[in-house]
């Protein structure tokens, strides 16, 4: 075999290994799209694989016209910004400050954040502080517990590190302040990395469940995925009990929790791919040591 | 520079910093001043202060419950299970993309592969029920219509530890290369040319180039993954774990929730909390001074 032939073969089975692989990560997606879209008939007699079978949109008018639904989305949408925009402030307001070599206290500040990176006091008291703080059943319980990420900062420290000093000194020279050098120069050089930063938190707010599990128990207040995650815990209870007629059929349909997941998916699909390219750098800006 | 100076210099500094270090002090600080609950008797009424002292009698009870060396053996089986088979997949398919010539197929790939790691566990956990449920999953409707006996992949131990680490492949893998890939952008091109020269074939581009060009990165991350064995995420094994395979589902973070915030026994749940916490730390310590040694690079 010449060796051009060798190298195609190679190719096309690295291409069909890595495409069948993608298609891995994809077909779990594919599939429940194909039942959120499918009749109840075709479903539980186990027709539908990844395509649709006897298209229908019954599912996602069900979702969209469910109030509870629609407002823990325009909850967990506010939630999500909100707490995203608190996180880059926070990190930009830790961030900017721990750059200066020449700023006293620096060191001790280091240390005291780099600390919470590697021993943290655990979830009981973390419980017992929101309660004293008068926090369970409200949105602040789901915001300030996780306003600075220590990893997020550090990887924000690196990076501004990495503006050549020259061009805050000359500001500087010119007399502007530091909050002016700040809002003028570093944060206009700083978007990619400040794109990857603020994806990170939304991502985290957006599909955080375990506080919101501890803290709200009001459902006026229930984000999106602690919502889910009783329908998946409903799936569980039938999973374990094995009920029969009657009692089955009272249960939400199969199609109706598939569009729900799809529902609560898309929102994170719409935004990533904008942001794919920067959080790659950012990554990688992350993995250089702190 | 006299201190008037200096205050006035950097007075906006302290102040853009004083709001996260109040961040840090009250939510990250403060439940370390409530970890004595460990050492006292705890009941809500009287609160972290007003509770008696009781030295290690807490201990003594947490080591002598059953459950707690179970949970504590599954996080490390969990773990260790995960590691296997998670931690070679993300090095092949790096691999396997670098090898790639055509930009926009790597591209699409990349990014589709990235798409997972940005899926909550609570929607994973939806969409492995449609998927491996006993009655209406997917993948015991196709089994049965080819006369098999259905599979419970999530109600029997074993078949239920693979549904766990299958999702953590499919979660991780795609994520995983980004590190590995950034490393091979560092190689020099030429080497391959050289080797082209040479004669080599593209296995053995792989072999001798590819793989020891990743070899410290590849080190580094197993050392660093060794580290975090005791410590483990709650969501996946909750969501994804139920009372029919507690016997393998209940690790230290579901333990701790269950008996702190289900049961309300606050000291226990607080001990087990502190114990991870010690051990996890200890692990990591341990774990960076190996990678210093070994690769002469940790993450502090």
């Amino acid at each position: 075999m010449s060796e051009r032939t060798s190298n195609r073969i190679f190719d096309i089975v690295n291409v069909t290994f890595i495409a069948l692989f993608v298609l891995f990560c994809l077909a779990p997606f594919i599939h429940v799209i194909a039942v959120s879209l499918s009749s109840t008939r075709a479903i539980t007699s186990g027709e539908v694989t990844i395509f649709p079978i006897e298209l229908n949109w019954k599912a996602y008018v069900q979702v969209f016209t469910d109030n509870a639904m629609i407002r823990s989305l325009i909850f967990t949408i506010i939630l999500t910004v909100a707490t995203t925009v608190l996180c880059m402030l926070f990190t930009v307001a830790a961030a900017y400050p721990l750059t200066k070599s020449k700023l006293k206290g620096r060191t001790m500040f280091m240390y005291l954040i780099i600390i919470t990176m590697f021993f943290s006091g655990g979830i009981i008291p973390e419980y017992l502080l929101i309660r004293d703080l008068h926090m369970i059943d409200s949105v602040w319980s789901l915001i300030l517990p996780g306003l600075v990420s220590p990893f997020n900062l550090i990887i924000l420290i690196s990076f501004f590190r990495s503006i050549p000093p020259s061009l805050e000194e000359s500001a500087e020279i010119d007399g502007s302040s530091h909050i002016r050098t700040l809002l003028k120069i570093v944060l206009p050089l700083s978007m990619p990395v400040m794109a990857t930063l603020a994806l990170f938190y939304a991502v985290g707010r957006w599909n955080g469940f375990q506080d919101s599990l501890m803290y709200i128990n009001n459902p006026d207040l229930y984000p999106l995925q602690l919502k889910l995650f009783q329908m998946v815990q409903n799936n569980m209870i039938t999973e374990l009990t094995n009920l029969e007629g009657a009692a089955r059929t009272k249960l939400p349909p199969e199609s109706l929790k598939a569009a729900t997941v799809v529902f609560a998916t898309v929102p994170i699909l719409v935004v990533y791919p904008w942001l794919q390219k920067y959080f790659v750098s950012g990554v990688m800006l992350g993995a250089v040591k702190g | 520079m006299s201190k008037a100076s200096y205050i006035r210099r950097y007075w906006q500094l302290y102040a853009l910093l004083s709001l996260p270090i109040m961040y840090f002090l009250i939510f990250r600080y403060g439940p370390m001043y409530g970890v004595q609950i460990a050492f006292k008797d705890f009941n809500l009424f009287q609160g972290i202060n007003g509770s008696e002292w009781i030295g290690f009698d807490a201990f003594r009870e947490v080591f002598g419950m059953k459950e707690f060396y179970s949970s504590l053996r599954n996080t490390f089986m969990l773990n260790f299970l995960d590691l296997i088979v998670s931690f070679p997949a993300p090095i092949i398919l790096a691999i396997m993309l670098y090898e790639v010539k055509s930009v926009w197929f790597k591209k699409i790939s990349q990014t589709l592969l990235y798409i997972p790691h940005f899926i909550s566990w609570v929607i994973i956990g939806g969409i492995v029920y449609q998927l491996f449920g006993n009655q209406s999953g997917m993948v015991n409707g196709v089994l049965e219509s080819m006369g098999l006996n259905p599979i419970p992949f999530l109600t029997e131990k074993n078949p239920w530890l693979i549904t766990y680490l299958f999702t953590g492949v499919w979660q991780s893998a795609g994520w995983g290369t980004i590190l590995y890939l950034a490393a091979l952008t560092g190689v020099n091109r030429e080497l391959f040319e050289a080797a082209e020269v040479d004669g080599a074939t593209r296995m053995k581009k792989i072999f001798y180039i590819t793989l020891p060009s990743i070899k410290p990165t590849i080190i580094t991350l197993l050392i660093l993954n060794l580290g975090k064995m005791v410590s483990i995420g709650f969501d996946r094994p909750y969501i994804i774990g139920n009372t029919a395979v507690r016997e393998y589902s209940d690790v230290l973070s579901t333990f701790v929730y269950r008996i702190g915030l289900e049961s309300g026994q606050y000291t226990l749940a607080t001990v087990v909390g502190l114990f991870q916490a010690v051990v996890g730390l200890v692990f990591i310590l341990g774990s960076n001074y190996i990678s210093k040694k070994v690769t002469g690079d940790g993450i502090l």
